[in-house]
């Protein structure tokens, strides 16, 4: 299939020359750049570090790994700030609702304070749940809801947040294969129509053809190959 | 929010170490001749030898050494052979459900109860006495006997529960239950497997909980007045009347005995030590030798009999307070008296109001403060976590307090407090109570404060949620019920609290507690059930409370019914 033109430098996530390594040990040296609306897949067999990658761009790696190289949003250095300034969504193989706020709560949680006023912010809420198909579940407990649509939920919550770039830690293996196919179409299209950069981790070669976009094949021997999508 | 999380640790260490070391400072002066306030301008042994010269000391240092190493030997015993004959079974889940009512009652109210059941004219001789026929008490020394086997057994009942819920916490995390599985696939006994695999991973993690209940059952003031021999006493005990005279150069003479108590406690630890090492290396080569050992139900037997007689004992005094507490002629040998009566709780109404308020404010207090900082200590470490791990010391550190005898740094505590000008005032009875509550809230709150999903505060930070947010939002409720467990825990620790009350309040602040206890001299059975009662019921409605509050606040949200 056809790849679109590399986007210019300063729109997009662009990972440069990350190395990470632990105890001298190096995981993984990766060095791309995610286009706007670009789904990027990185694959590979458990420990060479893909999800510590994932951990590293949006601020939230652990200590007693050495990482080199730096991670750009949109030509601004990010992985120098605290998670929470990097605008960074990241979705999980689990869902984490808060399980002590409602549909609407945890939604409400994720939408800046910026958009002021109850009436609009509750609005807000409405239209992502219509968005997710689940228009009135706002006052639902999270724990009645299907698996696939506790996985809406979490993809709407991240998407409220206003990113910038989006990250997905395998989280289509939890989901059977019926609406596996369809979850990962309704997270697909809503990145693209957002325009976000979007970087996903998987095991799965199914998740990977169904981005349409860069395959990136990560090995324990801490080389690389960039195949076509 | 920052500041308080940045000085947290170092606060809580000054809050938690502080007293102890101002305390032990306060006892070796003393005890060498140095105490201004009273007259001792500078050193000398006399002290130490007019200690020596008192009657009996050899008899109570050793009547305190022996009672600990039997009550912590036989406790340790209870707990591992119940553990290893009946994990993974219904029984061990319904123990694990009466643990926690087991633990908050207060050392003091459950002595009291062992002392009522296992008395002459106790629930346990009048079923003989039913069965035998006979019409009056049996005519032996079964409380305060001259062996201490009383003390032992009212020790044995407290500290089974604690070191039960110890390596409850210990089971898990070194993967107690797969363990045990590949020892019954390879055709081991439950008990022999469980001994040979399961133990020496769980040991490291318990070693020190066994320690502080060591140190604890060999220094025991409260439980000990109450069901130890007085002639002589316990060294303790000992020390503590001395503190008390009205002649206060005995308390030159008291410093050098708490001195002394804190070398019995040192070389009881040591020799537990000494001993652990030597069934580590022969266990090694029992463990290798193969020996399946399946023949086994008599030793579960006996694991399900001593689990129940130690709970049952604290349960079963309880009741025995309670009916003592409302009963009016009570004739020998009936199982309950004739006549039941309220008078004596109303007549003690105002005196017991003034207990409870005393005692839920320095409580309070104390394990509000304590909640603060344990959690700021845990939500800096959690936050610090790309940079720093917390090392193994920090574990020894909360673990000082509980090593610590009491008598060996109460009372110079309280020189120190003399020396700041806070002698009897509530707020050195608060920082008092608070050595001993900080450790329990956060050996409590600990497990589950780490064990919460981490994904869960970096999806709300990566949402775009500030640090502090994140914290008020969304970690501190999803750890609603750890937290108010973890406060249940510290108030009846402080409950439960003597010699602090005591000594650093200078008999100021009469709390249920210590008025139980003074009660221990006399033999005003009712009275001493009313006490004991309420000292029970206190930490009970604690508990009660930290389970229905979560419980009401998230009855809406399925997914808060289970701790996360």
């Amino acid at each position: 299939m056809a790849t679109s033109p590399r986007p210019p430098q300063n729109t997009g996530l662009k990972l440069d020359h990350v190395r990470i390594s632990v105890n001298g040990a190096q995981l993984c040296d990766v060095d791309l750049t995610v286009g706007a609306g670009e789904i990027v897949t990185l694959m590979g067999p458990s420990g060479v570090g893909k999800s510590s990658l994932l951990a590293y761009i949006c601020g939230t790696l652990a200590h007693g790994f050495d990482v080199a190289g730096g991670v750009f949003l949109n030509g601004t250095r990010i992985d120098n700030l605290p998670p929470q300034d990097c605008h960074v969504g990241i979705l999980f193989q689990d869902d984490l609702l808060f399980p002590h706020l409602s549909v609407g709560g945890n939604l409400a949680f994720a939408l800046p304070a910026k958009i002021r006023g109850r009436a609009r912010r509750l609005a807000a809420v409405e239209q992502a749940l219509i968005t997710a198909d689940m228009a009135g579940f706002a006052t639902r407990d999270p724990a009645t809801l299907s698996g696939g649509q506790r996985a809406r939920v979490a993809v709407m919550r991240v998407l409220l947040s206003q990113p910038s770039a989006l990250l997905l830690d395998e989280p289509f293996s939890k989901l059977d294969a019926t609406l596996r196919d369809q979850f990962r179409r309704f997270v697909f299209d809503q990145a693209r129509q957002k325009a976000l950069p979007t970087l996903m981790v998987t095991h799965d070669p199914d998740d990977a053809s169904a981005t349409g976009g860069p395959i990136l094949a990560m090995t324990p021997q801490n080389h690389r190959t960039v195949g076509g999508g | 929010m920052p500041k308080l999380l940045k000085y947290a640790p170092g606060l809580t260490v000054v809050l938690m170490v502080g007293p102890l070391l101002a305390g032990l400072l306060g006892t070796v002066l003393p005890a060498f001749g140095y105490l201004p306030a009273l007259g001792g301008g500078q050193a000398s042994l006399a002290a130490w030898r007019a200690l020596f010269a008192q009657p009996g000391l050899l008899i109570s240092v050793r009547l305190s050494a022996t009672t600990g190493l039997l009550a912590t030997a036989i406790s340790f015993g209870v707990v591992m052979l119940f553990c290893a004959a009946w994990q993974g079974t219904r029984a061990f889940d319904l123990m694990q459900r009466v643990l926690a009512p087991i633990l908050s009652v207060p050392h003091a109210a459950a002595a009291f109860g062992i002392a009522f059941l296992i008395a002459p004219s106790g629930w346990i001789v009048r079923v003989f006495a039913a069965l035998g026929g006979w019409d009056r008490p049996a005519d032996i020394v079964t409380v305060q006997d001259g062996w201490g086997l009383a003390l032992v057994a009212g020790l044995v009942a407290k500290e089974v529960p604690f070191l039960f819920l110890m390596t409850l916490g210990a089971l898990p995390q070194a993967d107690g239950e797969r363990t045990r599985h590949v020892a019954l696939t390879l055709g081991y006994g439950r008990v022999a497997g469980w001994f040979k695999t399961v133990l020496p991973r769980i040991y490291p993690q318990i070693k020190l909980p066994v320690f502080a209940v060591l140190a604890y059952s060999a220094s025991v003031v409260d439980v000990a007045m109450i069901l130890a021999p007085t002639t002589p006493a316990p060294l303790a005990v000992r020390i503590l009347h001395w503190l008390s005279d009205p002649d206060l150069s005995m308390r030159f003479m008291a410093s050098a005995a708490a001195l002394v108590q804190l070398g019995v406690v040192v070389g009881l630890i040591a020799l537990w030590w000494g001993f652990e090492k030597l069934v580590a290396r022969f266990g090694r080569g029992w463990a290798e030798a193969g020996g399946r050992y399946r023949c086994e139900g008599s030793v579960r037997a006996l694991g399900a009999v001593a689990a129940l007689i130690a709970a049952g004992m604290v349960l079963l005094g309880i009741a025995g307070l309670a009916v003592w507490s409302i009963a009016g002629f009570w004739r020998f040998p009936d199982m309950l008296p004739g006549q039941w009566s309220v008078k004596l709780w109303l007549r003690e109404l105002p005196a017991l109001g003034d207990d409870v308020i005393n005692t839920v404010v320095i409580g309070g207090a104390a394990v509000v403060l304590a909640i603060i900082l344990v959690v700021a200590c845990l939500e800096r470490e959690q936050r610090n976590a790309a940079t720093s791990r917390p090392g193994r010391g920090a574990l020894w550190l909360i673990y000082v307090p509980l090593l610590m005898p009491q008598i060996s740094f109460m009372f110079g505590l309280q020189v120190f407090f003399t020396f700041l000008g806070l002698e009897r005032t509530l707020v050195s009875v608060v920082l008092a109570h608070l050595v001993f509550v900080l450790p329990y809230v956060f050996l409590s709150l600990a497990d589950p404060f780490r064990a919460l999903d981490p994904r869960y505060r970096q999806t709300a930070l990566c949402l775009g949620a500030s640090p502090d947010r994140v914290f008020w939002r969304v970690i501190l409720p999803l750890l609603t019920r750890p937290v108010l467990a973890a406060i249940a825990v510290g108030f009846a620790v402080s409950v439960g609290q003597y010699l602090p009350t005591l000594l650093i309040g200078a008999g100021r602040f009469a709390t249920l507690t210590t008025d139980a206890v003074a009660l221990a001299a006399g033999n005003d059975r009712r009275m001493i059930g009313i006490y004991g009662v309420l000292q029970t019921v206190l930490p009970f409605v604690g508990f009660g409370i930290a389970m229905l509050v979560p419980a009401i606040l998230f009855c809406r949200r399925r997914g808060m019914r289970r701790d996360i």
